[in-house]
């Protein structure tokens, strides 16, 4: 890996740091969202930007964080280490499952069954509303966000810690998507989003490199959903909808799929334009169409792709 | 959507084409402020003479923007008669408003920005119990002061924290347990029904079952309908035939259909229904297919048609809100209000004055007294500032309780056949707020 790339995405976490020094209360809260939120777009960006595979349901995958971590704390008295482990390890057994059975169908027959398993596992939370508490969702409260770490008292509510703690993860998120992407598996990935049947020829076995890239997308977006209950204290059924499953692939295109800083960005920049929008007219969702639309006209493949494309080629 | 209203010195309002002038700055340019100028979005700390702020989180868009309309005009209402009398210790209030999309992450990020970003004094007028959910632990944890107009039991239940208040409008507990003994002894014992399958049916189905049980009766058949059905006719064949009363309380905008196909289903011969005007809201009672309901009974929280013998209060507030004598605009009397709910925002402007003016309330360092002030209040009595009427207000479980109607459909308007006592409403308090910290 170039001195350079590690110096860009080094970069961008440490002006994230500086930020918090530097932005006001509102902005240090609103990025500690976004990051926790561009994680799960860093994980959708494995499948779609580089496997080249467009899933319509990974709120599902979203929602078993979310729940993992908030039933973990609260029903099954895990602490938030624990519950943040056993979310992310529900996660990846929820895409091998999901996974095994919906990447036996391709194109647009892949992203209505992803579809479809989301749906279900949506109305799946609805059904069990004595343990989920369905729509009106689950509080967790503060004392089952207080957690002990090597000798050292943490509590979520504290905002300091939770958004250098979300930095944390997004760094973490950040690397791990770098080296994969850049390990021989990664280029596996490329290969099959380019022309899976070739890849297949040259001796890959597809199928199981299709499966790595949706159980790691799995896993992202539930290590982000779990991130996201516990440290805004809530879980419901609106965060497991077909919304859900729309935001990663909005935030992946508008920052660049197959780019690593490209959902981070994208994650940002909607969110923003949302928050800035709504703050002058109820149709919000207007100006993000018009925003999507300049978007396809000007920057076809996503910002950071389309600066790739001109002037950056060995961005990753 | 952020305006402000009503108060504010026309200098100060952010016009359309301002905002759109900001907008046109780009989002880019946005990141760069927002990151490089904490001007931007930092406020001075409010000063004696500035206005009270009130963020107003508001149902705009989404499942709940029928109710967030007349939520948004009754509350602009309330603040318009406010400050004419003077506003609270001698400030006028302003409402900032933005819309939450009726969903309970966007409702977070907007308590987060009327906390941080605008520097309120106080959040109110969150309706949805899903977004009150998702906002509440955001406004404990910011020290907001958090006054819901939702009617959920999620307050009273000890699931929130301290900075939530409910204590403009009954629970849905209370609203239930009031009303099962006049169930049973003028309708019917033997009870089927038909709630939403999600968190606020479930209350309904817990409350209301032991309510009727404690008064002799049963429920003979529970009836779970899933958030997204659409058609209903065959979930009517498991109401049992032998069943004396149906209760129904669904929600969301297959509610007509919801009310046509069991008219069509039963015909003529039907038990007695007994509603929630949940079900109703905004809805002419007298719409094409609710013929149905001719004879029914439906709880009301405050009763949309005036009758002939209106109280003076009510007289009073339906001429401030715009609202006829048979709930629907003055304006356009297609236009049906949200009656039995919207009063709930007048009345809780109301509590929040009281309070900061018990509290002395100056500015942000007095929202441990303002919390401890709401707290304190004991007796809300009935009035042009209380026109549903009068209230008990119980400060440990942050939770009002006050008279129930319930009316009779007749020739398509309804009529109270009876108003229950507050004590027919109370329970046992499931927690105690005021022991957490401030």
């Amino acid at each position: 890996m170039s001195v350079r790339i590690i110096l860009l995405h080094a970069g961008v976490i440490l002006a994230l740091f500086l930020m918090q020094f530097l932005a006001s209360d509102y902005v240090v809260l609103t990025f500690t969202r976004i990051m926790v939120l561009a994680i799960y777009a860093l994980g959708y960006n494995i499948l779609f930007g580089y496997t080249g595979l467009l899933s319509l349901g990974h709120a599902m995958f979203f929602a078993t964080g979310l729940y993992g971590a908030a039933l973990g704390v609260t029903r099954f008295g895990l602490g938030v280490p624990e519950a943040m482990l056993v979310a992310i390890g529900l996660g990846i057994i929820v895409s091998t499952v999901i996974g095994a059975v919906s990447l036996r169908a391709s194109g647009v027959a892949f992203m209505i069954v992803t579809l479809m398993f989301s749906q279900a596992a949506f109305l799946t939370v609805l059904y069990f509303g004595d343990y989920t508490r369905g729509d009106e969702g689950i509080v967790i409260s503060d004392e089952f966000r207080r957690f002990s770490l090597f000798g050292l008292e943490a509590d979520l509510a504290n905002p300091v810690l939770r958004y250098n703690l979300a930095l944390a993860f997004l760094a973490l998120a950040v690397a791990v998507t770098l080296a994969v992407i850049r390990s021989r598996a990664g280029h596996v990935l490329v290969a099959i989003r380019e022309n899976e049947s070739r890849t297949a020829m040259l001796g890959y076995d597809t199928a199981r490199y299709k499966l790595l890239a949706f159980v790691l997308s799995g896993a992202f977006a539930a290590f982000s959903g779990a991130s996201y209950a516990l440290m805004f204290a809530y879980a419901g059924s609106t965060l497991a909808s077909i919304q859900y499953s729309i935001h990663p692939l909005l935030w992946t295109l508008l920052g660049g799929a197959a780019t690593v800083l490209g959902p981070v960005l994208g994650t940002a920049l909607m969110f923003l334009l949302v928050d800035f929008a709504s703050g002058f007219t109820s149709a919000s969702l207007l100006v993000v169409g018009v925003a999507l639309i300049l978007l396809v006209l000007f920057f076809p493949k996503g910002i950071l792709g389309t600066l790739r494309q001109r002037y950056l080629p060995w961005l990753p | 959507m952020t305006d402000t209203r009503l108060i504010v010195p026309e200098k100060k309002r952010i016009s359309r084409r301002s905002a759109l002038k900001l907008a046109g700055t780009g989002a880019a340019s946005l990141m760069g402020g927002l990151a490089a100028g904490p001007g931007f979005v930092r406020y001075a700390q409010a000063q004696s003479s500035e206005p009270i702020r009130v963020g107003f989180q508001v149902h705009r868009t989404g499942i709940g923007a029928a109710y967030g309309r007349w939520y948004e005009q009754t509350t602009n209402a309330a603040v318009k008669l406010i400050n004419e009398q003077g506003g609270i210790n001698g400030r006028q209030i302003e409402i900032i408003a933005e819309d939450d999309a009726t969903d309970p992450g966007r409702g977070a990020e907007v308590v987060e920005k009327f906390a941080t970003q605008h520097k309120c004094d106080v959040a109110f007028g969150t309706l949805f119990s899903h977004v009150v959910m998702g906002s509440a632990p955001r406004a404990g944890e910011l020290k907001l002061p958090y006054y819901v107009v939702s009617e959920g039991h999620h307050v009273a239940s000890g699931a929130l924290n301290r900075y939530t208040f409910q204590p403009g409008i009954t629970d849905v507990k209370s609203q239930v347990i009031s009303m099962a003994p006049w169930i049973a002894k003028n309708v019917g014992k033997k009870v089927a029904m038909i709630f939403p399958d999600f968190a606020f049916g479930y209350d309904h189905r817990d409350y209301f079952s032991a309510a009727i049980k404690a008064q002799g009766g049963e429920v003979n058949a529970l009836i779970p309908i899933p958030p997204t059905e659409t058609s209903f006719t065959r979930y009517f064949p498991q109401i049992p035939a032998d069943t004396e009363v149906i209760y129904h309380v669904m929600v969301g905008p297959a509610v007509l259909t919801f009310v046509k196909e069991l008219g069509e289903h039963f015909g003529s011969q039907h038990p007695p229904l007994f509603g929630f005007i949940d079900s109703l809201e905004a809805v002419d009672l007298k719409s094409p297919g609710l013929e149905f309901l001719e004879g029914s009974y439906l709880w009301e929280a405050y009763p949309r048609f005036a009758g002939a013998s209106p109280t003076a209060a009510d007289t009073f507030y339906r001429g401030k809100v715009g609202v006829d004598a048979n709930g629907a605009s003055v304006a356009d009397p297609a236009d049906i209000s949200t009656y039995s709910h919207m009063f709930g925002c007048w009345e809780t402007l109301y509590i929040i004055k009281q309070a900061m003016e018990a509290a002395g309330y100056q500015g942000a360092g007095d929202k441990a007294k303002l919390i401890e002030a709401t707290e304190a209040i004991t007796t809300i009595p009935e009035g042009n500032e209380h026109p549903q009427g009068d209230k008990i207000f119980n400060g440990k479980i942050h939770q009002s309780f006050g008279h129930q109607n319930i009316t009779q459909v007749k020739n398509g308007v309804g009529e109270v056949v009876y108003r229950t006592t507050i004590e027919e409403g109370l329970y046992e308090p499931e927690a105690d707020y005021t022991k957490m910290p401030l």
